[in-house]
This record gives C-alpha cells, sequence and structure tokens, in this order.
C-alpha cells in the first residue's frame, strides 16, 4: 500500500514536471484550438445512472461550440463511489484542456466528509459550469398530516426512510428531519431513491424524498390519488448566496420556512451549517464540470464561453428541460459562487457531522 | 385497448423501424459475442447517433442492441467455457461439454432457438402482465425478496455435484466472498483490509470468469489438443432446433419463470438462469445427463434469460428501477430521448409501454436468427488446436475481466479465482454454489435486515412469504432426489479403488492434497469470523453466521476425508481419475503460470505491450509455432484488440511503465 502510494506520488511529481512546461508554453498560443482532438469528459460513475444521462446529454453541444469541434467522449469510470475515477482524474489528468471531470454529490460528499479514499481536492481544480437541481420531501397521509400546515404532526411520531446510506444523498433529508426535530427510523440498504419509493408506495415506509423529475413522474399521480403529501422541497440558491423557493414548485416551502414554522425562529447553529453545505453540495450544486490544477485562464475561458454558447444554442433550450429537469445549468460568476459553496466546509461542522454518523449509525470513515 | 394494440402493431411493422432495430441488432451482436462486453460498451457506441433521430426510431435501435446481449453472449459460453455475461454463466456447465463432444453447432443453434421462443413467450407474458403489473411489484416487499432470495439459494441443493456437505461449504465461501465490501445495514466495510478496490466487492463478472473460464483453459492447455474431441462437427443446428422443439414444455416453462422473475425488481436478473437450470434438473426425468453436456441444460437457461429481459422491462419503464445492467443502459437512453418511466407506462403512454415490449420480441427473433446462421462457421472454433487458440482465450478473458472497474486489480482478483476455480474443479467443490452464494449475498442479507426492519420477525407470517416458503420446501424436496453430479457413482468407485488400504493414515496419504484444500478453506472462514466480529452488530451478523456454517460444513468435510471410506463420496480428485485414465498430463502450475504471465507483464508494461510480449512467448516457447505463424497472429489479435478499443474509446490497465512515463494511447 504504502509503496503503491509512493510510486504514486513519485508519477505525480513527474506529472507536475510535464505540466509546467506546459503551461509555461501556453501564453504563446493565443487561441485555444481543438481541430481533430478528442476530449475525454471522465464521468466517475457507470453507465445508464443520472450522471452519465447529464453529461452524454450535454456532450453534444459542448463539441459544437468548443472551437475547433472536437469530438467529446464520455469516459466512465465507476468505482469506490466516484472517488476512483476522481482520484484517477486528478492523478493523471493534464491542463490540455483535453481531459475534463463531471462530479455529482457523491463525488462532494466524500470529500467534505474527509472519506480516506478521497484524494482529490476541489479547490485546485477550475470549475467552469454547475448544474443545478432539486429534490422535494413528502409524507403519507397515514401519517395524519394533509399540508404542511399539519407539520407538527409528525413530530413525536414513529417516522420509518427508506436510505441508501448515511453518507450518501440521504445525509441531506436526514439532517433536514433533525433540524425538524422529528423521529425517524432510517432503514439502510436501499440501491436508489427507486427503491425508496416503490416501499413508499407499498407502506413500508411514511416519509420519503425524490428528486425533482422523479418526483413530477412518479409522486404526483400518487399526490393526485390522495396517497402522498408533499412538504417541502430543498430550494435553490440564489445570487447572493441565500435559499429561496424552487421555481419548479413554488407552492411548496423550503425547509428554512418550515423551520420556523415548527421552532418560530429562522434556523441557525452548527446542525443548520451543516444541513446547508451538504444541501448545496447535493442539489443545488450538484453536477459540475472541472478542468485539472494548471488550467491556463484562456483555456477556462474557452470553456466558459463553450458554455455560455450552448445555453443559447436553440436545440439545447428546447430539449435540455426533457432530458434534465427545469434547473439552468450555469457558468461564469454564478457557477463559482455555487462551486465554493458546494465544496466548502467549517470543519468543526464537519467534524460534527462525522462524530455523529459515527456514533449514530457506525459510519467509520477515518480508518 | 384494441386500437392501442394496433398503434403499437403499425409504429413496428414499418420499414424504417425495422430497419433501426436491424442496425441495433448488428452493432449488440458485434459487440455481444465478446466477453465482458455488453449493453454498455454497445450505448456508448451508439448514443452519438440517437440525436436528431425520431423517438421511435432511436428506441428501435436500442432494444435491438438490448435484446441481442443475452443471446450472443452464448458464443463464449458454448464454445469456450467463458461466461459472456452473468446471463450465460448455467449455459456453460452443459454448453461448454457439448462442444467438447463436437456437439458446438447443435448446443448453439439449440441455445438461440431456445433464445427465440424464450423471447417472444416473454412478450406474450408481459402483454397481458404490464396490465397488472404494478399492484403485483408492489406486493413483493422486502421480505418476499429475502425469501425469494432463499429459494435462489435452495438450488444450492440441486447444483451441488456428489457431496452435499461441500455444496453448503461451497456456497457459504461465496456467501461470505459476495459479503465484502460496504455493509448494506450499516455501510461499514468488511474484509476490505486497506484494499481500494475491495470496498465496493468482487465484481461478479470476475468471479464467474475466474471461477469457470480459467479452469477450463488451464485444463485444455494440460491435455494440448483442440476444444473438440472429434475432428469434425458431427450434429448440425438443425439437431438443435429439434431439440427444443422436443422439449418444448420445458421452454415454455422456464421463459415463463424468466419473464415473471425478471419482473421483480431487486432480485436482479443474475440468478434466473441458475433457476431454470435447477428447474430443468428437477423435473427432467428421462436420462438426465446434466453437467456432462445434456442439450436441456442449455435450453433451460437459455429460453430463461432472454424472457428476462422482457420482465425487466416492466420495473424499469413502470418504476424506474432498472432490474440489471442492460436495463440501466436503456433507462439512461430513454431520459435521453426524453421519456420519462412512471405510471404514465400503464396510462396515456400504453401504446410506447406495448411498442417497447414487441420490439424487444421482434428484436430477439432477428438476434437470435441472425445468431443461428452464425453458429456452424463459428463452431470451427473448436476444431483449432488449443495451444494456437490458447493465447487468444487468455487475452480475452483478461480483456474481459478489466471491463468491470478498468484497473489492474480487476486481472489480479481474476488469476486469485482462477486459482480457486482450478482446484474446486480438481477437489469436486461445485462451483455453480459457490457462485448462487455470491449472487445472492448481498440479496439475502438486505431483504432480511429490511424485513425485520419494517415487519419484525412477522414477516414470516405473510401470505406471500409462506407461498415461497412452500414452493421453496418443493424445490429442495424435489432437488435432493435429483442431484445432479460431475461423477457417476461407477466413476467414484472407480477412483479410489486403487487404495485398498484403509484407516485415517492411508486416507491422509491418499488424499494430502484434497485435505489442504479444505484446510485453506476453514482459514478463510476464520478469517471471515475474525473480521465480522470487528463490526457492529448489524454489521457483523449476517456474515458470522454464514463463516460459521461454512467452517462447520468444511471441518465435517475434513473429518469424512480423513476418516472416510475409500469409495466416500466427499472425497474427489480428478488427478487420479486422470491418472488412472493415462491421459499425459502437463503440470496444472505450467498452464497457470502462462495466464499469469500476461497478468504480471501487464502490471509491468500496460496491457497492450503485455499483450504482444506474451503472445510472443506463448506461440514460441509453448506452441512452438514458426516465427512467421506467431507475427501473423501477433499483429492479428494486437490488431483486432486496437480496433475495438478504439471503436469503443477504452482504455487499457496501465502497469509501472504507465506510471513512471506519460506514453501516447494505446500504449497509456
Amino acid at each position: 500500500m504504502t509503496v503503491k502510494s509512493l510510486t504514486r506520488r513519485g508519477a505525480l511529481g513527474l506529472f507536475a514536471a510535464a505540466s509546467a512546461t506546459l503551461t509555461l508554453g501556453a501564453p504563446a498560443q493565443a487561441q485555444v484550438d481543438f481541430s481533430g482532438r478528442t476530449i475525454e469528459w471522465i464521468i466517475p460513475f457507470g453507465t445508464g445512472g443520472g450522471s452519465d444521462t447529464w453529461a452524454r446529454f450535454n456532450a453534444p453541444f459542448l463539441s459544437r461550440h468548443l472551437p475547433g469541434n472536437p469530438t467529446v467522449v464520455v469516459v466512465n469510470e465507476p468505482g469506490g463511489g466516484s472517488t476512483r475515477g476522481t482520484n484517477l482524474f486528478a492523478q493523471r489528468a493534464r491542463p490540455d484542456g483535453l481531459t475534463i471531470l463531471g462530479t455529482s454529490g457523491s463525488t462532494q460528499f466524500p470529500y467534505l466528509l474527509g472519506d480516506p479514499r478521497v484524494r482529490y481536492e476541489y479547490q485546485d481544480w477550475s470549475v467552469v459550469m454547475v448544474g443545478p437541481t432539486g429534490g422535494v420531501a413528502y409524507v403519507s397521509p397515514s401519517t395524519g398530516v394533509e399540508s404542511i400546515e399539519d407539520v407538527a404532526k409528525l413530530q413525536g411520531q414513529r417516522l420509518v426512510y427508506a436510505s441508501q446510506g448515511a453518507t450518501s444523498l440521504d445525509l441531506v433529508p436526514m439532517l433536514a428531519f433533525r433540524l425538524l426535530g422529528f423521529d425517524v427510523n432510517y432503514v439502510f440498504g436501499f440501491g436508489g431513491r427507486g427503491d425508496g419509493r416503490l416501499a413508499f408506495e407499498r407502506g413500508e415506509v411514511n416519509i420519503d424524498y425524490q428528486t425533482s423529475s422523479a418526483f413530477i413522474n412518479n409522486v404526483t399521480p400518487l399526490v393526485e390519488e390522495g396517497k402522498a403529501v408533499p412538504l417541502m422541497s430543498w430550494g435553490v440558491l440564489d445570487a447572493d448566496g441565500v435559499m429561496q423557493r424552487d421555481p419548479t414548485f413554488p407552492d411548496l416551502p423550503i425547509l428554512e420556512e418550515v423551520y420556523e414554522m415548527v421552532h418560530g425562529e429562522a434556523p441557525s447553529g452548527p446542525m443548520y451549517d451543516a444541513y446547508r453545505a451538504f444541501n448545496i453540495a447535493g442539489f443545488a450544486a450538484q453536477k459540475m464540470v472541472a478542468l485539472p490544477e494548471g488550467a491556463s485562464d484562456e483555456l477556462v475561458e474557452t470553456y466558459r464561453q463553450a458554455w455560455r454558447d450552448v445555453f443559447n444554442d436553440p436545440e439545447y433550450l428546447e430539449t435540455f428541460e426533457a432530458a434534465l429537469g427545469s434547473y439552468e445549468q450555469v457558468t461564469d460568476g454564478a457557477a463559482d459562487a455555487l462551486f465554493q459553496a458546494g465544496t466548502t466546509i467549517d470543519p468543526e461542522v464537519r467534524a460534527m457531522v462525522v462524530d455523529m454518523l459515527a456514533t449514530e449509525y457506525n459510519v467509520r470513515l477515518g480508518e | 385497448m384494441i386500437d392501442v394494440f394496433l398503434t403499437a402493431l403499425a409504429n413496428i411493422l414499418t420499414l424504417q423501424h425495422l430497419g433501426y432495430m436491424m442496425i441495433g441488432v448488428i452493432v449488440g451482436l458485434m459487440i455481444g459475442v465478446f466477453p465482458g462486453l455488453g449493453g454498455i460498451a454497445g450505448l456508448s457506441l451508439m448514443i452519438p447517433f440517437l440525436y436528431g433521430m425520431e423517438t421511435t426510431m432511436a428506441l428501435a435501435m436500442l432494444i435491438g442492441l438490448v435484446a441481442v446481449i443475452p443471446t450472443s453472449d452464448t458464443f463464449a459460453s458454448v464454445l469456450m467455457g467463458i461466461p459472456g455475461s452473468s446471463a450465460s454463466q448455467a449455459t456453460v456447465l452443459d454448453g461448454f461439454p457439448m462442444a467438447k463432444r463436437g456437439e458446438a453447432a447443435r448446443a448453439l443453434s439449440a441455445a438461440f432457438f431456445a433464445s427465440l421462443v424464450g423471447g417472444l413467450i416473454g412478450a406474450v407474458v408481459l402483454t397481458g402482465f404490464v396490465l397488472i403489473a404494478r399492484p403485483v411489484i408492489l406486493a413483493f416487499s422486502s421480505a418476499e425478496l429475502f425469501m425469494l432470495s432463499v429459494f435462489g439459494l435452495s438450488m444450492v441443493g440441486v447444483l451441488a455435484g456428489k457431496s452435499l456437505v461441500k455444496g453448503v461449504a461451497a456456497c457459504a465461501l461465496g456467501l461470505i466472498i459476495g459479503s465484502i465490501g460496504g455493509a448494506p445495514a450499516t455501510g461499514e466495510f468488511r474484509m476490505v483490509f486497506g484494499v481500494d478496490y475491495l470496498y465496493d466487492g468482487i465484481p461478479l463478472v470476475i468471479i464467474g470468469l475466474g471461477l469457470f473460464a480459467v479452469p477450463e483453459i488451464v485444463d485444455l492447455l494440460r491435455r494440448d489438443r483442440s476444444i473438440s474431441e472429434h475432428t469434425t462437427l458431427g450434429a448440425g443446428w438443425f439437431d438443435g432446433i429439434r431439440d427444443v422443439a422436443r422439449n418444448w414444455w420445458l421452454t415454455l416453462r422456464c421463459s415463463g419463470i424468466g419473464a415473471l422473475i425478471g419482473a421483480i425488481p431487486g432480485l436482479g436478473g443474475t440468478v434466473v438462469d441458475w433457476i431454470a437450470y435447477g428447474h430443468a434438473v428437477q423435473s427432467v426425468k428421462k436420462d438426465p445427463q446434466f453437467g456432462k453436456g445434456d442439450v436441456r441444460g442449455v435450453i433451460a437457461p437459455e429460453s430463461a434469460n432472454n424472457a428476462k429481459e422482457g420482465g425487466g422491462l416492466l420495473p424499469t419503464l413502470l418504476f424506474g428501477i432498472p432490474g440489471g445492467g442492460a436495463m440501466a443502459v436503456f433507462l439512461g437512453g430513454m431520459v435521453l430521448l426524453g421519456i420519462q418511466p412512471g405510471p404514465s407506462m400503464v396510462g396515456s403512454n400504453l401504446d410506447l409501454t406495448y411498442t417497447i415490449v414487441w420490439s424487444l420480441a421482434l428484436a430477439n427473433v432477428l438476434g437470435a436468427g441472425l445468431c443461428i446462421l452464425l453458429a456452424i462457421p463459428i463452431s470451427k472454433l473448436t476444431l483449432i488446436p488449443f495451444k494456437l487458440l490458447a493465447p487468444f482465450m487468455i487475452a480475452v478473458i483478461c480483456f474481459a475481466a478489466f471491463q468491470a472497474t478498468r484497473s489492474l486489480d480487476d486481472l489480479i482478483v481474476l488469476l486469485a479465482t482462477g486459482v480457486l476455480g482450478v482446484y474446486m474443479r480438481r477437489f469436486g467443490w461445485p462451483r455453480p454454489a459457490l457462485l448462487i452464494g455470491f449472487v445472492l449475498a448481498t440479496q439475502a442479507e438486505t431483504y432480511l435486515y429490511q424485513a425485520v426492519q419494517f415487519y419484525g420477525w412477522e414477516f414470516l407470517t405473510r401470505t406471500g412469504v409462506m407461498i415461497i416458503m412452500g414452493i421453496t420446501a418443493g424445490s429442495i424436496w424435489l432437488g435432493l432426489r435429483a442431484r445432479v453430479s460431475e461423477a457417476t457413482p461407477a466413476e467414484i468407485l472407480a477412483v479410489e479403488a486403487r487404495d485398498t488400504a484403509t484407516g485415517p493414515a492411508a486416507n491422509i496419504r491418499a488424499r494430502g492434497a484434497q485435505i489442504v484444500f479444505a484446510l485453506v478453506a476453514l482459514a478463510f472462514f476464520a478469517v471471515g469470523i475474525h473480521d465480522s466480529l470487528q463490526q457492529s452488530f448489524l454489521g457483523q451478523v449476517f456474515p458470522l453466521i454464514m463463516a460459521s456454517a461454512g467452517a462447520i460444513f468444511t471441518a465435517l468435510v475434513l473429518v469424512l476425508l480423513v476418516v472416510g471410506k475409500p469409495n466416500h463420496v466427499v472425497s474427489s480428485d480428478t488427478e487420479h481419475e486422470a491418472q488412472s485414465e493415462g491421459i499425459p498430463l502437463r503440470s496444472t502450475f505450467g498452464a497457470l503460470l502462462w495466464v499469469a504471465l500476461l497478468v504480471a507483464l501487464t502490471a509491468l508494461a500496460g496491457f497492450i505491450i503485455a499483450l504482444v510480449a506474451f503472445f510472443i512467448a506463448f506461440l514460441r516457447l509453448r506452441a512452438k509455432a514458426s516465427w512467421l505463424m506467431t507475427a501473423i497472429l501477433t499483429a492479428g489479435c494486437t490488431g483486432f484488440v486496437l480496433t475495438l478499443a478504439s471503436a469503443l474509446n477504452m482504455r487499457f490497465p496501465g502497469g509501472l511503465l504507465q506510471d513512471l512515463y506519460r506514453l501516447p494511447w494505446p500504449f497509456s
């Protein structure tokens, strides 16, 4: 193990030296041109999942708007809850613009939690695009709740939630329920949110959340039949860094509002800070496109320009909603703000979450 | 209702639709023939073309691709004993012995025709089932799914071979290997020993390749002849079709089983072929030759695994939960096309659902038809002297193995499971039992934990659970009556008849190698028990019980080996059989070393350089081929791998060289 990491480090040093020479030569080239080149877009997840679909949707548009129209291929490198492919990128990608990375909430979470498998550092990279998404929590009418006004009824009841794991995106609802003082029994080992929804439909669990598109397609019919009651959305981050209602669900309050309904004051304190950090990392800034360490300013600008052009492409505007849901992907300042908010956490807040996961859910991260 | 049918039919039966589907089928066939490559590789090849295509046409292409994969991977299973994907593992058991007997064409055509029928029956079942599928799928809670895993595990009784004790021990071995990685209830990591690779658990495809393909390659290398014992391919493809027609009732039953089990999300398609195979073993009365090349052992899993794809469509379309790898790909493709799964698929979009279900059936017919045509020319592979074929096969299994996670660790684990497979084969430890344990380990543990959480232990009294429990009990009873045996009693008697001395001392001398193997297994269980004791209660309870059971049964094997009579079923060593038959054999180590050589070279210089060096070394030193022949074969294989890799945009695992120097593709 040590030998392996030593050679890796040695190799890393060589790469750093090589990339230094490259960046030195870069300013001479005024214009970046990718004609005839192939750009590998590393996706640290398997084929067919959300991140893969997201990248495959975006790839042809990126190809169309990068100078020289390079071929953009999606390279799946799954494993280790996305840490493997991301480590590979951190270790090997050269800052020549030919290798880019697509991350997701599951890449941000282990980084924020200090998972020992993480050997990547977000702050080394340049994030050129961020794709937000949203989620909605809902409960079964068997809880006696008919609308969010009845939220007080949920306190003191035994609620059951089907979870994919305490360190997955389900950490966000877990922290939210905690802030609201719900007594939730988490049953782990679910393969995905779809399986959790199935358990909800069977009546095995009475509280659940789904990402926006899954909620619209699969839970809305249940709401219409009176078999599910929407509670709140995770909200979106505005330009000033304030959580706002999700425009997809304008009638649903966000956790911050529900917290006030329950506790009579705006949320604050380390638990809320933790919720906010993981909520942004998991939803508002879920998908990120990163260039490796050492990418020149020209290169970053080239990619930003490409994304600006993608967002104005009429075909993109026509199709993105069906494939990705109604959340607008962003670049430039907005992307930077989301990137910063989604990849930083106060060390004390992190320690508190890690400690909570260890004592209550037997999660051991620092082995 | 009628107009929904008509709309769907009109969608399917257009020339355009059929044309695009054919493109999908051909691409899928070309990729699926290669072990380890499946729908995922096909999708990445196809995605760029999906843009700008009309939805139903793009869908037709996707379906063509998905449908043909479980059909085309049969080539490798039958001809080379390499399980092409998890769907065709059971096919190896009888398909490969048939190929060795010179009946490759018959086995293949029976498999393809069974696939074709299975796909069609699957579609018929689904046409009606789709309307009631939602409540039925919802009726399968974690409790029922746990009971279904137990049902799957009960197949060990059927597939245990000569000795049930060894079967249970092997199954426990599989359960423990399957529990490596994150615990379902707590997420804590078990038996990972700080190795990153083990955190995700060992991929199924590697276990399959290691247990089945490596031992066959080693055995063939030792015997040094072609795969087929005969120089002509006796039975042709017409016999295969006749075999299916003769066993139409079995085909029908297995197709139904495949469609229904495929439709239940959570159990996954990975055990369908084993359940169908086990069912065939239990129910076939007339002259069963399972494990030695019984065509019914090919028909059963093949008819089930194609029907399964149709079944897997239901949870994918209705709930957005993909049943397996291929369905995950299909789901991703659907979302890209702007089709969102959900209840609307049995409501306003019902015609689309029928279009998809029937397209799948039609694609099955096209795919299986093409495969039948290809069966005869491709079966000729089994006539090639094995020393010329071997380097290709070793390269193919390594290539297939690193499709799992694309790292060198894949190859190392392949080698390790390969060694395990070689000795399990030699000492009569049933490999299917291990595989079933491995596949069901996570499911059994997860669903048991969830069922107890949701329902308490009263879950055992749920109606669904009781019904499945009854079926399981019946299956065990039937299974114990009709077990697959890799050897007849006469053979068992013959093996050790030469050893007239009895008593423990003589036994230990005669069975030393077997005893050492059992001791190694015992040590592994001890490690499992030790590791589980470090975990929290929910993380330890399952592996602790399984490892303890495994240890007890292995200890029993040991006791029987030491004190058992000379002809006791627990004792089995194919080396003794070979010796008594007087077949000259080369060393096992020599054969394994060749596989190890490719892995070691890859670790040093990366896959492509290793491949070239390995081919030259093998062909010159082992096959004693001329330089010209060596050059042609090496260039041919390398060229083929490179073409495939560049078309699929694939990377090769790198070695030390790649860590030190940055090299251009394909050396990187």
